[in-house]
């Protein structure tokens, strides 16, 4: 097996925070590696030192076999980078943002050019070829990006909360994408919020917490842990839910949680919902909602830290472009 | 197993050499005046906003100041082109902040291209926008009736100095780019500095018709220096003295914000 990315130990402060605790990564080479956690985990910062934006203050990372500081030119040879916010220029339209990149990366005009109507026909932006970016909708601006990050061609592929504000049919369209890129040798290393996207893209992903990953390995190894599925129950009246508690905790064998008169707990086997369903029977508890569900980013996290993943906890990426990279539209 | 897509370090070159980098630098100087294109607002700003002030300060002000608005144009048009000039080189702050801010920055950073190219492809468009706005003052004045002194030479003296200065104003741009949370507020600093800077000088009033406070400071103004500089060499008079002491003042901004600006950018990034 071979490893398109490496990284030792990745620290990185900003003044009083610490991005990135630690960070270890191995990422083989033609796969789809998700980097999952909430905003402020440290996902964009690994991005940034990965891509050769920023030095880590200690540990070191390879990126195709060359380290990220040492050799930042050959890294930046072999990669590309799409970040959570279209970095396309906007007063530019489509095929000039591609021709752009293209001439920066030493294509001739002729080549330039063919390049850029070949990619913005592939990402069906050939009708908006000669619009302003800025005409263009969200999700057009997300392909764009894709696809000025894909002119060089690249190995190794940085993709960075690409389908956060995107509807769902584009981000269909985007997982599609990024699939067909995959097959083609491309390595992709995708961060999201969104245990989902990395269950459908990822073969391999690592949950990262407070700069440091915390667990690694398949989507299913870490559904897995969670007991993959959880059991959520609202009983009709809220007295009842201390009841509740007690009995999902005994079926489940689990500490469940309480929430907006909801509790939820991990369900690690079949029996557990026919058992908790028989004793609020028993009970003669009124039930105003009872379902059964995957195991959400949340459920992940609590289950692997202890704590809730809480999107609007201080960021560890606070700086003034990291902010802007983590920062969740409205 | 297509895993062995990378299985050693591949052939790729170390470093850059001077001509790839003055090439990128062209394509991001292209990249920036192909923006005007599809932004006829900017073209405007280029354009119409010096050959109103022309207008403006010949017709209205000149004949109470200088008698009349010919002779008003002539002494007023060098100060007019320095004003101009300083307000032009808010762009290459202006632009730098959308470019920081909205993620372009780091798009091209990441890719292998000269460290120095997007700032200097961006202080290269930048140029050329101020030979543009030069050329059009120039014209416009002609047209009212102003006269080269000098001829060409003197004109082609005149427009060395301005982007001289330019160049090294621009870094006070760029450091102010680099710091402001968005493009706007580039645009608020330089209106709240480079207003009351040129309206200090001697660019629309002589210095002697100030009161004696306030001549003190136009007397030491850097704009009245190149405004001066510029009448010497555009309509006729002393040149080396204010020449001379023009350089100084932009070899000094260039020394004291072109490491603060580059320092600030490198923090940010």
């Amino acid at each position: 097996m071979t490893y398109a990315i490496r990284a030792e130990g990745l620290v990185r402060r900003f003044g009083a925070t610490t991005a990135l605790a630690g960070v270890d990564l191995a990422v083989p080479s033609g796969t789809v590696y998700g980097l999952l956690g909430p905003n402020g985990a440290g996902k964009t910062t690994t991005v940034r030192v990965l891509a050769t934006l920023l030095a880590a203050d200690s540990g070191h990372a390879t990126v195709g076999g060359y380290d990220v500081r040492r050799d930042a030119h050959r890294v930046r040879q072999l990669i590309g980078l799409t970040g959570q916010y279209a970095s396309v220029d906007e007063a530019l339209t489509g095929t000039e943002n591609l021709l752009l990149i293209g001439r920066l990366l030493g294509l001739s005009r002729a080549d330039a050019r063919a390049r850029a109507r070949e990619l913005l026909a592939r990402f069906q932006l050939a009708d908006a070829a000669d619009r302003a970016a800025k005409t263009y909708s969200g999700g057009m601006r997300r392909r764009l990006d894709l696809a000025a990050s894909l002119v060089g061609r690249p190995q190794v592929l940085f993709l960075d909360e690409p389908t956060t504000g995107l509807d769902p049919r584009s981000r269909n369209d985007l997982w599609d994408t990024v699939r067909g890129l995959v097959t083609d040798g491309v390595t992709v290393l995708l961060t999201t919020q969104y245990l989902e996207e990395a269950d459908q893209l990822a073969s391999e992903i690592a949950v990262v917490d407070h700069g440091r990953v915390i667990a690694q390995g398949t989507p299913e190894e870490l559904k897995a842990k969670t007991g993959g599925q959880v059991l959520a129950i609202r009983p009709a009246d809220p007295a009842d839910l201390a009841t509740v508690v007690a009995i999902a905790g005994e079926a489940a064998a689990a500490s469940p949680e309480v929430a907006q008169s909801t509790v939820t707990v991990a369900v690690n086997g079949p029996g557990v919902l026919p058992a908790v369903v028989r004793r609020l029977d028993d009970a003669e508890i009124p039930v105003a909602e009872l379902a059964l569900r995957g195991a959400s980013l949340d459920e992940v996290f609590l289950h692997l830290t202890g704590h809730r993943a809480e999107p609007d906890a201080p960021t560890g990426d606070d700086t003034p472009s990291g902010a802007d990279l983590e920062r969740t539209p409205a | 197993m297509t895993a062995a897509t990378v299985t050693a370090p591949l052939a790729l070159a170390r470093r850059l050499g001077v001509g790839a980098g003055v090439r990128h630098t062209l394509t991001l100087a292209w990249r920036s005046l192909v923006q005007i294109k599809h932004n006829p607002m900017e073209l405007l700003d280029l354009s119409i906003q010096p050959v109103m002030f022309v207008l403006l300060f010949t017709y209205v002000f000149g004949t109470a100041i200088s008698g009349s608005p010919g002779e008003y144009l002539t002494f007023a048009l060098p100060g007019i082109i320095v004003q101009n000039a300083l307000f032009a080189t808010m762009t290459t702050g202006f632009g730098l902040n959308n470019d920081l801010t909205k993620g372009v920055f780091d798009r091209l950073r990441a890719l292998p291209i000269a460290r120095w190219a997007p700032l200097a492809g961006r202080i290269l468009a930048d140029t050329v926008k101020q030979a543009w706005s030069v050329s059009l003052l120039i014209g416009v004045g002609a047209i009212l009736g102003f006269r080269l002194g000098n001829g060409v030479l003197g004109l082609l003296g005149a427009f060395a100095l301005l982007l001289a200065f330019s160049l090294a104003a621009a870094w006070i741009s760029v450091l102010v780019g680099v710091l402001v949370s968005e493009p706007d507020k580039v645009q608020i600093f330089g209106f709240t500095v480079i207003f009351p800077l040129t309206f200090t000088s001697n660019v629309f009033v002589p210095t002697d018709r100030m009161p004696g406070w306030l001549q003190h400071w136009v007397e030491v103004n850097p704009v009245t220096i190149l405004a001066d500089a510029l009448r010497g060499l555009l309509v006729g008079g002393p040149v080396v003295g204010p020449a001379i002491q023009a350089m100084i003042w932009a070899v000094a901004l260039a020394a004291v914000f072109a490491p603060l600006a580059v320092r600030a950018l490198r923090r940010r990034v």
